[in-house]
Protein backbone atom coordinates (compact mmCIF):
# COMPACT_ATOMS: atom_id res chain seq x y z
CA UNK A 1 0.00 0.00 0.00
CA UNK A 2 2.57 2.64 0.98
CA UNK A 3 4.61 1.66 -2.10
CA UNK A 4 1.75 2.45 -4.51
CA UNK A 5 1.03 5.72 -2.70
CA UNK A 6 4.64 6.70 -3.17
CA UNK A 7 4.49 5.73 -6.84
CA UNK A 8 1.40 7.84 -7.33
CA UNK A 9 3.07 10.76 -5.56
CA UNK A 10 6.19 10.51 -7.69
CA UNK A 11 4.22 10.31 -10.92
CA UNK A 12 2.23 13.36 -9.83
CA UNK A 13 5.50 15.17 -9.16
CA UNK A 14 6.71 14.28 -12.65
CA UNK A 15 3.68 15.94 -14.23
CA UNK A 16 4.04 19.10 -12.13
CA UNK A 17 6.37 21.02 -14.51
CA UNK A 18 3.97 20.37 -17.39
CA UNK A 19 1.10 21.83 -15.36
CA UNK A 20 3.15 24.91 -14.48
CA UNK A 21 4.20 25.38 -18.10
CA UNK A 22 0.62 25.20 -19.35
CA UNK A 23 -0.39 27.78 -16.71
CA UNK A 24 2.32 30.12 -17.91
CA UNK A 25 1.27 29.65 -21.54
CA UNK A 26 -2.33 30.47 -20.64
CA UNK A 27 -1.21 33.65 -18.90
CA UNK A 28 0.91 34.70 -21.88
CA UNK A 29 -2.06 34.28 -24.20
CA UNK A 30 -4.45 36.42 -22.16
CA UNK A 31 -3.20 39.78 -23.43
CA UNK A 32 -4.03 42.59 -20.99
CA UNK A 33 -4.21 45.02 -23.92
CA UNK A 34 -6.80 43.04 -25.91
CA UNK A 35 -9.96 44.78 -24.58
CA UNK A 36 -8.31 48.22 -24.81
CA UNK A 37 -7.13 47.66 -28.35
CA UNK A 38 -10.63 46.50 -29.33
CA UNK A 39 -11.96 49.76 -27.89
CA UNK A 40 -9.48 51.76 -29.97
CA UNK A 41 -9.88 49.91 -33.25
CA UNK A 42 -13.53 48.92 -32.99
CA UNK A 43 -12.65 45.26 -33.54
CA UNK A 44 -10.53 45.78 -36.65
CA UNK A 45 -7.46 43.51 -36.88
CA UNK A 46 -4.18 44.91 -35.60
CA UNK A 47 -0.90 43.77 -37.11
CA UNK A 48 2.34 43.94 -35.14
CA UNK A 49 5.08 46.07 -36.69
CA UNK A 50 5.85 49.50 -38.15
CA UNK A 51 5.33 51.17 -34.74
CA UNK A 52 8.29 51.76 -32.42
CA UNK A 53 8.09 52.93 -28.82
CA UNK A 54 11.38 54.23 -27.41
CA UNK A 55 11.77 54.63 -23.66
CA UNK A 56 14.65 54.23 -21.26
CA UNK A 57 14.94 50.60 -20.14
CA UNK A 58 14.86 51.74 -16.54
CA UNK A 59 13.09 54.79 -15.18
CA UNK A 60 14.04 55.95 -11.69
CA UNK A 61 10.81 57.81 -11.29
CA UNK A 62 7.46 56.99 -12.87
CA UNK A 63 6.22 60.55 -12.62
CA UNK A 64 7.99 61.64 -15.77
CA UNK A 65 9.33 59.09 -18.21
CA UNK A 66 10.55 60.32 -21.61
CA UNK A 67 8.92 58.45 -24.47
CA UNK A 68 9.18 58.55 -28.25
CA UNK A 69 6.70 56.84 -30.50
CA UNK A 70 7.35 56.64 -34.23
CA UNK A 71 5.70 54.92 -37.16
CA UNK A 72 7.42 53.81 -40.36
CA UNK A 73 5.43 55.73 -42.94
CA UNK A 74 6.35 57.89 -45.96
CA UNK A 75 3.82 60.55 -44.77
CA UNK A 76 2.63 61.49 -48.24
CA UNK A 77 -0.86 62.71 -49.17
CA UNK A 78 -1.91 59.13 -49.92
CA UNK A 79 -0.02 57.17 -47.28
CA UNK A 80 0.17 58.77 -43.86
CA UNK A 81 -0.52 58.05 -40.20
CA UNK A 82 -3.91 59.19 -38.97
CA UNK A 83 -3.54 58.60 -35.27
CA UNK A 84 -1.39 56.99 -32.61
CA UNK A 85 -2.89 55.78 -29.33
CA UNK A 86 -0.63 55.07 -26.39
CA UNK A 87 -1.77 52.37 -23.95
CA UNK A 88 -0.48 51.40 -20.53
CA UNK A 89 -0.79 48.03 -18.87
CA UNK A 90 -0.93 49.19 -15.24
CA UNK A 91 -1.99 52.83 -15.11
CA UNK A 92 -5.38 53.46 -13.44
CA UNK A 93 -6.41 55.18 -16.69
CA UNK A 94 -4.88 52.92 -19.33
CA UNK A 95 -5.25 55.26 -22.31
CA UNK A 96 -2.33 57.66 -21.91
CA UNK A 97 -2.96 59.80 -24.99
CA UNK A 98 -4.12 59.83 -28.59
CA UNK A 99 -2.18 61.85 -31.13
CA UNK A 100 -3.82 62.82 -34.42
CA UNK A 101 -1.45 63.47 -37.26
CA UNK A 102 -2.05 64.21 -40.89
CA UNK A 103 -0.35 64.19 -44.28
CA UNK A 104 1.27 67.56 -43.42
CA UNK A 105 3.16 66.12 -40.45
CA UNK A 106 6.15 65.14 -42.58
CA UNK A 107 7.36 62.62 -40.06
CA UNK A 108 5.26 60.25 -37.96
CA UNK A 109 6.97 60.79 -34.66
CA UNK A 110 5.86 62.21 -31.30
CA UNK A 111 7.97 62.72 -28.20
CA UNK A 112 6.44 63.34 -24.78
CA UNK A 113 6.82 62.48 -21.12
CA UNK A 114 4.45 60.05 -19.42
CA UNK A 115 3.46 58.93 -15.94
CA UNK A 116 3.83 55.21 -15.28
CA UNK A 117 2.33 53.32 -12.37
CA UNK A 118 5.05 50.71 -12.00
CA UNK A 119 7.08 48.36 -14.18
CA UNK A 120 5.01 47.49 -17.20
CA UNK A 121 4.59 47.04 -20.92
CA UNK A 122 3.43 49.91 -23.14
CA UNK A 123 1.63 49.50 -26.43
CA UNK A 124 1.13 52.01 -29.22
CA UNK A 125 -1.56 51.43 -31.83
CA UNK A 126 -1.36 53.44 -35.06
CA UNK A 127 -4.06 53.89 -37.66
CA UNK A 128 -2.85 54.53 -41.19
CA UNK A 129 -4.64 56.41 -43.95
CA UNK A 130 -5.88 53.16 -45.52
CA UNK A 131 -7.61 52.25 -42.25
CA UNK A 132 -5.21 49.49 -41.22
CA UNK A 133 -3.94 49.25 -37.64
CA UNK A 134 -0.38 48.49 -36.58
CA UNK A 135 1.08 48.15 -33.13
CA UNK A 136 4.38 48.14 -31.33
CA UNK A 137 5.42 48.24 -27.71
CA UNK A 138 8.14 48.62 -25.16
CA UNK A 139 8.87 47.41 -21.68
CA UNK A 140 9.86 49.84 -18.93
CA UNK A 141 11.21 49.05 -15.49
CA UNK A 142 10.04 51.72 -13.04
CA UNK A 143 11.69 51.78 -9.63
CA UNK A 144 9.37 54.37 -8.09
CA UNK A 145 5.80 54.48 -9.36
CA UNK A 146 3.66 57.49 -10.02
CA UNK A 147 -0.01 57.66 -8.98
CA UNK A 148 0.24 55.44 -5.90
CA UNK A 149 0.99 57.46 -2.78
CA UNK A 150 0.74 61.14 -1.83
CA UNK A 151 2.61 63.88 -3.75
CA UNK B 1 -0.96 79.01 -18.23
CA UNK B 2 2.54 79.83 -19.30
CA UNK B 3 3.84 77.95 -22.31
CA UNK B 4 7.02 77.86 -24.30
CA UNK B 5 7.10 76.83 -27.94
CA UNK B 6 9.99 76.27 -30.25
CA UNK B 7 9.46 76.62 -33.98
CA UNK B 8 12.31 77.35 -36.40
CA UNK B 9 12.20 80.97 -37.59
CA UNK B 10 13.07 80.02 -41.13
CA UNK B 11 12.77 76.86 -43.21
CA UNK B 12 13.10 75.75 -46.80
CA UNK B 13 9.91 74.85 -48.66
CA UNK B 14 9.09 71.19 -48.13
CA UNK B 15 11.46 70.85 -45.21
CA UNK B 16 10.25 68.83 -42.23
CA UNK B 17 10.49 71.06 -39.16
CA UNK B 18 10.56 70.07 -35.52
CA UNK B 19 8.02 71.73 -33.23
CA UNK B 20 8.23 71.58 -29.46
CA UNK B 21 5.87 72.85 -26.81
CA UNK B 22 5.90 72.71 -23.03
CA UNK B 23 3.02 74.07 -20.97
CA UNK B 24 3.15 74.87 -17.28
CA UNK B 25 0.32 72.79 -15.81
CA UNK B 26 0.00 70.43 -12.81
CA UNK B 27 -1.86 67.74 -14.81
CA UNK B 28 -3.67 66.76 -11.60
CA UNK B 29 -4.46 63.03 -11.69
CA UNK B 30 -7.47 63.05 -9.36
CA UNK B 31 -5.84 60.40 -7.17
CA UNK B 32 -4.07 62.77 -4.80
CA UNK B 33 -5.48 64.00 -1.49
CA UNK B 34 -5.09 67.46 -0.01
CA UNK B 35 -4.01 68.18 3.59
CA UNK B 36 -7.56 67.51 4.84
CA UNK B 37 -7.82 64.14 3.15
CA UNK B 38 -10.16 65.34 0.42
CA UNK B 39 -9.52 64.20 -3.12
CA UNK B 40 -8.07 66.88 -5.39
CA UNK B 41 -10.25 66.82 -8.52
CA UNK B 42 -8.70 65.65 -11.77
CA UNK B 43 -7.53 68.52 -13.94
CA UNK B 44 -5.45 67.80 -17.00
CA UNK B 45 -5.00 69.50 -20.36
CA UNK B 46 -7.25 67.15 -22.29
CA UNK B 47 -6.97 68.64 -25.75
CA UNK B 48 -4.24 70.46 -27.62
CA UNK B 49 -4.45 71.51 -31.26
CA UNK B 50 -1.72 72.93 -33.50
CA UNK B 51 -2.77 74.79 -36.65
CA UNK B 52 -0.49 75.89 -39.46
CA UNK B 53 -2.05 78.84 -41.31
CA UNK B 54 -5.43 77.67 -40.06
CA UNK B 55 -5.02 74.03 -41.08
CA UNK B 56 -4.85 71.48 -38.28
CA UNK B 57 -1.50 69.67 -38.35
CA UNK B 58 -1.48 68.00 -34.93
CA UNK B 59 -3.98 67.21 -32.20
CA UNK B 60 -3.38 65.48 -28.87
CA UNK B 61 -6.05 64.03 -26.59
CA UNK B 62 -4.36 63.56 -23.26
CA UNK B 63 -5.22 61.97 -19.92
CA UNK B 64 -3.63 61.79 -16.51
CA UNK B 65 -0.94 59.52 -17.99
CA UNK B 66 0.91 62.54 -19.36
CA UNK B 67 3.43 63.96 -16.89
CA UNK B 68 3.03 67.35 -15.22
CA UNK B 69 4.08 70.32 -17.37
CA UNK B 70 3.23 68.41 -20.54
CA UNK B 71 5.90 68.37 -23.22
CA UNK B 72 5.19 67.49 -26.82
CA UNK B 73 7.51 67.30 -29.78
CA UNK B 74 6.22 66.62 -33.27
CA UNK B 75 6.91 67.48 -36.91
CA UNK B 76 5.38 69.43 -39.75
CA UNK B 77 6.20 70.01 -43.38
CA UNK B 78 6.95 73.69 -44.06
CA UNK B 79 4.72 74.72 -46.97
CA UNK B 80 4.27 78.48 -46.73
CA UNK B 81 5.23 81.41 -44.54
CA UNK B 82 2.74 82.12 -41.84
CA UNK B 83 1.78 81.27 -38.31
CA UNK B 84 1.67 78.12 -36.26
CA UNK B 85 -0.94 78.48 -33.56
CA UNK B 86 -1.46 76.28 -30.54
CA UNK B 87 -4.57 76.20 -28.41
CA UNK B 88 -5.44 73.94 -25.53
CA UNK B 89 -8.06 73.46 -22.85
CA UNK B 90 -8.01 71.72 -19.46
CA UNK B 91 -10.71 69.89 -17.48
CA UNK B 92 -11.53 73.09 -15.56
CA UNK B 93 -12.35 74.76 -18.88
CA UNK B 94 -9.35 77.05 -18.76
CA UNK B 95 -7.99 77.80 -22.22
CA UNK B 96 -4.58 78.78 -23.39
CA UNK B 97 -2.96 79.62 -26.67
CA UNK B 98 0.39 80.52 -28.13
CA UNK B 99 1.61 81.33 -31.61
CA UNK B 100 4.84 81.49 -33.57
CA UNK B 101 5.59 82.73 -37.05
CA UNK B 102 7.72 80.99 -39.62
CA UNK B 103 9.26 82.24 -42.84
CA UNK B 104 9.51 79.74 -45.67
CA UNK B 105 12.16 80.39 -48.30
CA UNK B 106 12.24 78.54 -51.62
Amino acid sequence: MPATARRRFISALASLPAVLLSLRAARAQSDPFAPLVRQVTGGAPVRPGRVTVDTPLLADNGRSVPLKVSVASPMTAADYVRSITLLSEKNPRPVIATFHLGPNAGRAEVVTRVRLNGTQRLLAVAQLADGSYWSGGAEVVVTESACLDES
Amino acid sequence: MAARIQVPKQARRGEVIEIRIVIQHVMETGYRLDNFGRAIPKNVINNLVARYNGVEIFRAEMGSGIAANPYLQFYARAEASGEIEFSWVDDAGERGSERASITVVP
